[in-house]
């Protein structure tokens, strides 16, 4: 059986899946970054009327999927499974965001790299005939994350260059094993540009990574404790399709930072893919999404919210412009805890890839 | 046995090859801003408590005084959401003294208030100074001891 595995790490999906609704949601410092064209909903205020922060990233997800949902043309009634994930304890911003959209749910932790875990096992339930429609997403919160990991947000100190700022961001993609009736669809996209010939997107396969522990224990060097697992996953699933690099017109990792994006282009390099390649083709959310200098976020951005904001936003929308025909994203997670950095462990690091092609069907 | 040692000298070897891609903290500008502002407090605070002295107040109760300002202060700004920026730009300058302290006390107690008077306030709001304190008062006691051992000679 498992005609459907291809190497060591590997699924292969045959009958689509389909990605027919996206939505990324942003906050105020988010919005103001080099993205903010891509993010369906900017928000004016982090809190999002709501009463506590955590309160406001549950919202947020619960938003952005329901804005998935819109797009893609379905009813609620239509979704059979909702997959997400979130970085906070019990998952809270991802239950009570189930709660209120009262659909079969199935919470994931992969901290940061909860965006393509839940893509890839929404498109394998699709594959796998369990279900017609899932809406997978993630979300996270500067503020309720700094809150659960680091300092109270009012409290002074000074961050070293290599921390990074948990974005508050959430993205929301909904998986189907149809594709999408193209003449419903106009691509929101808030520089007013809609797509005269807007093209299909289907998963094509995906590669679970395995947990790498570099052994870096200081939990202000993410990026670099991180990118040995994107690199690890990249490798292998260069190996497993017998593709090579140049194959993909973007490949994205999730949040490594400016620094671990430093140290994962050096590493493909050293794994024998050719520089221009490497230059060309690979970029990470974490640095992309604020400008470095000005908006003072040290070593870039982190958070599920990261990689599932930009994935769902900018790479699902360039996508549907027909601007980028084949995507490996990747979302990379440190799978630390609250407690593990004081008991002395150092930091695991895991990330998923999943292989987005436009198709003409 | 082995393997561990193997896997100790990875994670050191990965260490040192990360730290190259790694910006260092600009260790020499934030002690000249940590001087300069946290100089400056003391200064200001200096200055405050003879102007106190002059209208009659003893040095020791003019001290008093002059901290309570500087605790007041610093809280003020933390509730004003101010501190925190001014302490990215002058770090120890005003961690070091009583405003640290003091911002230490009120960020918590700010963050914490969804939670709760008693369970959300009164149990966080010495999650940062408290430990300070522990030590602060177990070192003291230490060196207490070896004074009045000293003492005896």
């Amino acid at each position: 059986m498992a005609e459907k595995k291809i190497g060591n790490q590997t699924v292969k999906f045959e009958n689509g899946p389909y990605i027919i609704g996206s939505a990324a949601i942003a906050g105020e410092k988010e919005s103001e970054g080099p993205l903010k064209e891509w993010f369906d909903i900017k928000l004016d205020d982090d809190m999002f009327g709501e009463d506590t922060w955590e309160k406001a990233e549950s919202k947020m997800l619960k938003e952005v999927m329901l804005l998935a949902l819109q797009k893609s043309g379905k009813q609620k009634e239509s979704i059979d499974i909702v997959l997400s994930g979130d970085l906070l304890n019990q998952i809270m911003s991802s239950s009570f965001m189930a709660r209120d959209l009262k659909l079969p749910f199935l919470g994931l932790y992969g901290a940061c790299s909860t965006m393509t875990e839940s893509l890839l096992l929404g498109s394998m339930l699709t594959e796998g005939g369990f279900a017609h429609n899932i809406i997978v997403g993630a979300s996270s919160h500067f503020c309720t994350a700094e809150r659960q990991f680091r300092m109270p947000i009012e409290h002074g100190n000074q961050k070293p260059p290599s921390s990074q700022w948990t974005a508050t961001a959430a993205g929301a993609m909904v998986v189907s094993e149809t594709v999408m009736d193209l003449s419903k669809v106009g691509i929101a996209k808030s520089n007013g540009s809609s797509c005269g010939k807007c093209q299909n997107i289907k998963v094509d396969c995906g590669t679970i990574g395995k947990v790498i522990d570099a052994g870096i224990k200081d939990v202000n060097q993410m990026g670099s404790a991180m990118a040995p697992a994107a690199v690890d996953t990249i490798l292998n699933h260069l190996q497993d399709t017998g593709r090579n690099l140049d194959y993909y017109d973007i490949v994205l990792t999730g949040d490594l930072g400016y620094i671990g994006k430093a140290i994962a282009k050096d590493l493909l390099v050293d794994a024998g893919i050719d520089k221009q390649v490497v230059d060309s083709r690979y970029d990470d959310c974490g640095a992309m999404l604020f400008y470095r200098e000005e908006q003072k976020v040290q070593g870039g951005a982190s958070g599920c919210g990261c990689s599932a904001s930009v994935f769902s936003g900018h790479v699902i929308s360039r996508m549907r412009a027909g601007e980028l025909r084949r995507a490996l994203i990747l979302s990379t997670g440190a799978l630390l805890s609250t407690i593990s950095p004081m008991q002395g462990e150092s930091i695991p690091g895991i990330a998923h890839a999943v292989v987005l092609e436009t198709c003409d069907k | 046995m082995k393997e561990e040692i193997k896997q100790k000298d990875i994670a050191k070897a990965y260490e040192n090859y990360a730290k190259q891609f790694t910006p260092k903290p600009a260790y020499f500008l934030n002690t000249v801003k940590a001087f300069v502002v946290g100089g400056g407090i003391c200064t200001i605070a200096f200055f405050l408590s003879r102007v106190m002295m002059k209208y009659g107040i003893n040095e020791k109760d003019a001290g008093t005084y002059v901290t309570i300002l500087l605790v007041i202060t610093a809280q003020f700004f933390t509730g004003l959401g101010i501190f925190d920026k001014f302490a990215t730009f002058a770090g120890a300058g005003v961690i070091v003294p009583i405003t640290g302290f003091s911002n230490s006390m009120v960020a918590p107690a700010l963050e914490y208030k969804k939670e709760g008077l008693v369970l959300g306030v009164g149990s966080k709001m010495f999650s940062i100074a408290g430990p300070v304190l522990v030590c602060g008062i177990t070192s003291a006691t230490i060196v207490g001891i070896i004074y009045w051992i000293i003492g005896l000679f």
